[in-house]
């Protein structure tokens, strides 16, 4: 990694509510995490521990309230900015439930997301190749650059989409939110291997997001950390993954 | 978001959504005598969306005040424009008017246009026919008449400001193919209330596609009835309303003949305090129409608050025996999650929300068969968005 640059994306006492039918609810807690580049920090957790939550405040996603904390890129605060000025700014998630965008193509839809991103339209003939290469490592069919955006797409062909995405947007933090449910295992060993290829490739941080060890097989973290309750309850090395394989979530919510 | 989808609807299962107090659509009345069809209350299955109270002179049995002009530049061989008195014109037409506006269009017509394609002609070139109309009672009946196994496509641009009662009437003869195109640009100001009656030969193609932009209160009224079997019609639509607008489609496909295939795809935009849009679709499959496949789909996107958009398929079936029927509606918002989506790419939200609203006009733009049209109509619609943002 170090011929890249070193970014910081730094979470500081993030507290986020929810908007429902009974009025504001909280999720977030007060989340602290530091993720620098090259760096691969797995969040574990149970079921509505609130690991999406921290993925789509990340992103910017209008439903969920910012209450409390700061999140900041290299010190600029990221809560001030738009959603598409977060991504402009080097931030990726990539969904568990990508959104279909009828009438829209694959390809127009990655040619105008990349135009966004770099500010300037990328040359057309390096362009096709690279989309080109990338969806053939990600063993997807050529034709599916003429498809609409996620419109029918398998579970695993939105995923595979999603990193075909972090892949040619080259994002200097990318949050993959649980990317690993509903694959198999073919179709894990190969998305894992498209973050791989990105992160060797940029440098990126990534913030893995899963309620299963599975995909750590193929993507190395070396930090873990358990979310239970809105909050980082345990954090640790590779080896806590391993802990809570064996024994699963019940310690921490018995101490909840 | 209310939406309905009955792609497998039945014999069992046929069903309405709308109030249909005709016991049946085809019982409806049809004359060339204005007597036979009194001034409308509004109170009609088929007058009910329309604003009737501020169409009051177009249901007056007056000469009629001002004109049609044709603007043609060359006609193929094969393909000849020429007037007719009101007599032949009603000899020609596949049958009566429906309502009272088309009946008084073609009492008052003055000449009727007849735009013919000879039998047999295979004519390349589209036959592109502007109409712009003038004056504040403007009466015209025009007709199209396809020759056996001929095949054309005919561009009908209305353009002007006029208060215009109009009935069109469509011979696609046995074997042959038409397709149509009509660009409807007339000025804010424009009242235009049209009937099209069409009726397809044995063997014959309609493809038909309809751009309605321009005028304060449009009402397009078609339908299409097979006279013969095996024959085909795919009907598309394409609308915008802004503020002030009404934008009104009926259409009516007519299966009394067997084994024919129809489908009405129509999509609508709507932006803008009192923009309104109606999409009426009846389809009837009569007792001898065996093996009809048919299958209608309006969508309708509401752009700001304020808008209204009605969507009401009807579908009658007589047989059981029939390949399939079906109908979807669907009318909605901005989609907030494929916004996000398309946003936390990086895409400013005001190319997301082009990118959105291009993408759900694309499969009907894409059937207009006329390149030109189509990227002209793309560029209509994102000028028109551009307004919806400020």
């Amino acid at each position: 990694m170090s011929a890249h640059e070193t970014h910081t994306l730094d979470i500081r006492g993030l507290k986020v509510s929810v908007e429902t039918k009974e009025g504001p609810k909280p999720i977030l807690r007060g989340v602290d995490l530091t993720v620098k580049s090259g760096q691969t920090h797995a969040i574990m957790g149970p079921n509505g521990s609130g690991k999406s939550t921290l993925a789509y405040s990340i992103a910017g996603h209008p439903k969920y309230a910012v209450t409390g904390g700061t999140i900041t890129l290299d010190g600029e605060d990221v809560l001030a900015m738009t959603i598409d000025e977060r991504a402009k700014a080097g931030l990726f998630l990539a969904m568990q439930y990508p959104i279909e965008v009828p009438g829209v193509s694959v390809s127009n839809f990655l040619r105008t997301a990349k135009t966004a991103i770099d500010g300037e339209s990328p040359k057309l003939r390096t362009w096709m190749k690279d989309l080109k290469d990338v969806m053939a490592r990600l063993k997807m069919d050529p034709s599916f650059a003429e498809r609409n955006v996620n419109e029918g797409f398998s579970g695993g062909e939105k995923k595979r989409h999603e990193i075909l995405q972090m892949e040619l947007l080259q994002p200097r933090f990318a949050v993959l939110d649980e990317t690993d449910s509903g694959l198999d295992i073919d179709a894990l060993r190969i998305v894992s291997e498209g973050v791989n290829r990105a992160k060797e490739a940029t440098g990126a941080g990534v913030l893995l997001i899963t309620h299963y060890t599975r995909i750590l097989r193929y993507i190395d973290p070396d930090f873990v950390h358990v979310f239970v309750d809105g909050k980082i309850a345990e954090e640790g090395g590779p080896e806590l993954a391993e802990r809570l394989e064996a024994e699963g979530y019940d310690r921490f919510l018995v101490a909840t | 978001m209310t939406k309905i989808d009955h792609s497998k609807a039945t014999l069992d299962s046929a069903h309405s959504h709308g109030v249909v107090p005709d016991v049946s659509r085809a019982a409806r009345k049809t004359s060339f005598d204005v007597e036979d069809l009194p001034v409308p209350t509004g109170r009609e299955e088929d007058w009910r969306f329309t604003p009737v109270s501020s169409l009051r002179s177009f249901f007056e049995d007056t000469p009629a005040d001002g004109h049609v002009r044709w603007v043609v530049d060359q006609l193929p061989a094969g393909v000849s424009l020429t007037e007719v008195d009101p007599e032949e014109a009603q000899g020609l037409s596949v049958r009566a008017p429906g309502d009272r506006v088309s009946a008084l269009a073609a009492k008052h017509t003055g000449a009727a246009m007849v735009l013919d394609i000879a039998p047999s002609v295979e004519v390349a070139q589209p036959v592109e026919i502007g109409i712009k109309g003038t004056g504040d009672n403007v009466r015209g009946q025009f007709l199209i008449e396809v020759g056996a196994r001929a095949s054309a496509t005919v561009i009908l641009d209305y353009q002007g400001s006029a208060k215009c009662g109009e009935f069109v009437s469509v011979d696609v003869a046995d074997g042959a193919s038409l397709t149509l195109v009509v660009v409807q640009e007339c000025d804010q100001k424009s009242v235009h209330l049209a009937e099209w009656v069409i009726r397809l030969g044995r063997g014959s193609k309609l493809h038909s596609s309809t751009a309605t932009l321009g005028g304060a209160l449009v009402r397009m009224n078609t339908s299409v009835a097979f006279a013969g079997e095996d024959s085909r019609a795919d009907l598309f639509g394409v609308y915008f309303a802004n503020s002030g607008q009404h934008i009104e489609h009926r259409t009516f496909i007519d299966h009394e003949s067997p084994r024919c295939r129809s489908r009405v795809t129509y999509k609508g935009a709507l932006a803008g305090e009192t923009a309104r849009t109606v999409w009426v679709g009846d389809v009837l499959i009569r007792a001898e129409a065996e093996g009809t496949d048919t299958y209608e789909v309006n969508r309708n996107l509401l752009l700001t608050d304020g808008t209204r958009a009605d969507s009401v398929p009807n579908l009658e079936i007589e047989t059981g025996e029939i390949e399939g029927a079906g109908h979807a509606s669907a009318t909605g918002r901005f989609d907030d999650e494929q916004m996000f989506y398309l946003q936390s790419r990086g895409i400013s939200e005001h190319e997301a929300r082009r990118l959105v609203v291009r993408g759900f006009f694309a499969d009907v733009i894409q059937e207009m068969g006329v390149p030109r049209i189509e990227r002209d109509l793309l560029r209509t619609i994102e000028a028109r968005l551009e307004d919806v943002d400020d």
